[in-house]
């Protein structure tokens, strides 16, 4: 089984409102997974299904190969984005309750819990109440409480909101260890350069209806536009911008070079080659810059809404 | 995983932690017993003035009706008129002037005696009056018509129904007093129990909302569960409260019954009452002994069991209704609206219980209510003292039972849906389509 999570074909009306129209995914094992998708379009929704807050109208969930029950609970790590804990709780008395909820023993819990704390650098929080903490530092315990249970998957509703720079550095290097450790992890956000940097798959949720999954790589193959931003040294750059405009189809680059150079993106055709092009501009001058445009996931995402 | 005494433990710690929790288990009673102490001791102190009565007396009869009494004082005014028995009573500041008339009988001179005064006099200083001169008055005729009064005081006869039931059991008036008593104080306790600690099962959902962990928890456990343990967690408090408030508010009153010497535990009405009721009254110990009787007569186990039954079922019934308004709201302001329909079953219930099950315990009106699940619980409590036939106290619990169930399952419902909603005050309408979802 290489896959830790299936999702078979879910559907969900909330009365005449369909929140999931027959939406599949499938996250591989020690991946991480991005799940897109404007607001409202259903994410949180699918979110609350695998965490069985929600029961679905149709359709069926496999974690590890087996349909999703109360058993599973305790495999599952959650942090929604709405999140907050009991203001007036100690933060120790609250993390050790919330773990006991996921079926840690008090004991372990607490081994656990102090591992963690030591590690975040939170130690002398534990008798603190939530209401004297700063946000970031709520956040970090919510952290804690997610993982601590060690789960299999684990399931990020934007996980970075409210941390300073630092500490969602922090957070990142923690959850890419937790993988490493053998996690999976579902990823949902709306910051795309995190997408960019930590998702292995991703699927985008646009209007209850699933519109795109699969490997990002193969994604972002999909989405090739056969594109390559050049920078060129010429004497006269006016003939030879004239001279491509005719073979190819240009638009006005811009990016930062050290000399006044053409600048410029040279889309091609399905039969001409790169190499072609880049010895047909080095016999025009000296070429700076020669790049392959790949579609960014923030271009991806904007793109496929607006054509659904 | 069963996580529901995890919960129940979370929720009653808490409560019982918090420091406005303490301060109120360890004020009520004192302020209680403060305000008690207060109003007895205001009472005593107006009982202890002492009024003067001026008795303008032209028909001679009344000279030995008043004598002076540890309240009154009553100053006969002579040979003067009636306008000046009002001046000088007015000058020297009495309470007011009696006056009687001279007349031919003794009928027209009991239907022209008169009250004079500044303010209009105390009721029971009237009533007192009249009392004394009735006596008098009727004493006069009887020697008139040549009655010995002596004969007639002897031969008086006075009749205490002995109550018993067809079964053989005794019973008296004391005894409806204590069955009284119990079944009022049995039905008005579950009622405060409700509204007390509903609110504190809303006001916790509310937090839980407020303070968006809810979504946090109920990725762990199952929404019922959570709603369950609330609701048990916060009964248990409730419970604790209570019991506090007993034993504190025990000890405080016979220390200060003791220390301000003012018997708090029955007011000197009461006593005299119990005092009439006594046919060969011999003081304290009779009283005491009737009340022994009286408790004893009273279905005890039945109405333990009954109490604690119908007070479980009752208080889950109304308080699963509470959590389910906390999680249809987002603050405290917007429950009013909800909370009519739950409460006014409650006031109809203590309103129904007092006034009807009083008059007619068993009568048509009691005993529907006693049946009507909403209702059922105070009504039935406030009847069980006076002997309620098992089937019907069976028939009231089963249905009780049946819509605790469904009140339960309802409010999960409602629960499930609304402990994820923000924003909006939902209306009815979307409350019944939430129960679709």
């Amino acid at each position: 089984m290489n896959n830790l999570l299936e999702v078979k074909e879910v559907s969900k009306n909330f009365g005449n409102f369909k929140a999931l129209n027959k939406v599949s995914i499938t996250v591989p094992k020690g991946s991480i997974f991005g799940l897109l998708g404007p607001n409202g379009a259903g994410k949180t929704t699918l979110i609350r299904i695998i965490n069985q807050i929600t029961i679905p109208d149709q359709g069926q969930v496999f974690l590890d190969g087996e349909l999703l029950n109360p058993t599973h609970i305790k495999d599952i790590g959650y942090l929604p984005e709405e999140r907050g804990l009991y203001k007036s709780m100690k933060v120790g008395e609250q993390a050790l309750y919330l773990a006991q909820l996921k079926g840690l023993s008090k004991k372990d819990a607490r081994t656990r819990l102090k591992y963690w704390f030591e590690r975040l650098e939170i130690g002398d929080w534990w008798n603190k109440k939530i209401q004297e903490l700063s946000k970031g530092m709520a956040q970090k315990i919510q952290f804690v409480v997610t993982v601590l249970h060690q789960p299999k998957l684990l399931i990020f509703d934007e996980p970075f909101s409210g941390f300073d720079p630092i500490n969602a550095n922090l957070i990142k290097d923690e959850i890419l260890r937790l993988r490493e450790d053998g996690a999976t992890v579902i990823f949902s956000t709306h910051r795309m350069e995190s997408v960019e940097e930590l998702c292995d798959d991703i699927a985008l949720i646009h209007k209850s209806n699933k519109i795109l999954d699969g490997k990002l790589i193969d994604v972002k193959k999909q989405y090739k536009i056969n594109t390559y931003e050049v920078g060129i040294r010429v004497n006269n750059k006016e003939i030879l911008e004239q001279e491509l405009s005719n073979k190819f189809d240009i638009s006005e680059a811009n990016f930062k070079t050290l000399e006044d150079e053409l600048k410029l993106n040279i889309k091609l055709s399905e039969t001409d080659k790169p190499n072609d092009l880049l010895s047909y501009l080095s016999s025009k001058g000296e070429i700076s810059h020669f790049v392959e445009l790949i579609p960014s996931v923030n271009d991806i995402f904007i793109q496929t809404v607006k054509n659904n | 995983m069963n996580h529901l005494p995890l919960i129940i433990k979370r929720e009653y710690l808490t409560k019982v932690k918090n420091k406005s929790f303490i301060v109120m288990t360890i004020l009520s009673p004192i302020i209680m017993i403060v305000l008690i102490a207060v109003v007895a001791y205001l009472s005593q102190l107006n009982n202890d003035k002492v009024r003067t009565v001026s008795v303008l007396d032209e028909s001679g009869l009344v000279q030995e009706t008043f004598k002076k009494s540890d309240k009154t004082t009553y100053h006969f005014l002579e040979n003067m008129s009636l306008e000046e028995a009002k001046l000088l009573s007015k000058e020297t500041a009495s309470y007011g002037l009696l006056h009687i008339g001279k007349f031919d009988t003794i009928e027209t001179v009991s239907d022209h005696v008169k009250f004079y005064s500044e303010e209009s006099p105390s009721l029971t200083l009237i009533s007192d009056l009249e009392n004394k001169l009735e006596k008098t008055f009727t004493n006069i005729k009887l020697q008139q018509q040549d009655i010995d009064i002596d004969l007639i005081n002897a031969s008086k006869i006075r009749v205490e129904i002995a109550q018993e039931s067809f079964e053989g059991e005794k019973t008296s008036k004391i005894d409806s007093f204590a069955k009284l008593g119990f079944g009022i104080a049995a039905g008005y306790l579950l009622f405060m129990f409700i509204i007390i600690y509903g609110n504190m099962i809303m006001r916790s959902v509310i937090e839980e909302k407020t303070s968006r962990i809810i979504e946090i928890i109920i990725s762990s456990v199952k929404p019922v569960q959570l709603m369950l343990g609330k609701i048990i967690g916060t009964s248990l408090a409730g419970i604790t409260q209570f019991v506090i408030w007993m034993i504190f508010g025990g000890l405080l009153m016979t220390i200060v019954s003791l220390v301000i010497g003012i018997n708090l535990f029955d007011t000197a009405t009461s006593q005299q009452e119990f005092m009439q009721l006594a046919p060969q009254g011999s003081g304290f110990n009779f009283y005491f002994e009737s009340f022994k009787t009286a408790m004893q007569n009273l279905p005890l186990m039945n109405l333990i069991i009954a109490f604690i039954l119908f007070f479980i079922g009752g208080y889950l019934l109304f308080s699963s209704l509470y959590a389910a308004i906390g999680a249809a709201v987002d603050n405290e302001t917007d429950t009013q609206q909800f909370l009519l329909p739950i409460i006014l079953p409650l006031i109809l219930a203590v309103y129904i219980g007092i006034f009807t099950v009083i008059e007619d315990p068993h009568g048509t009106v009691s005993t529907v209510f006693s049946f009507i699940p909403f209702t059922s619980p105070v009504v039935m409590l406030m009847r069980i003292p006076f002997g309620v036939p098992l089937w019907q106290q069976l028939v009231s619990l089963l249905l009780l039972i049946g819509s605790f169930m469904f009140t339960v399952w309802f409010a999960a419902k409602i629960y499930r849906v609304g402990i994820l909603m923000y924003g909006k005050k939902p209306s009815y309408k979307e409350l019944i389509k939430w129960i679709k979802y």
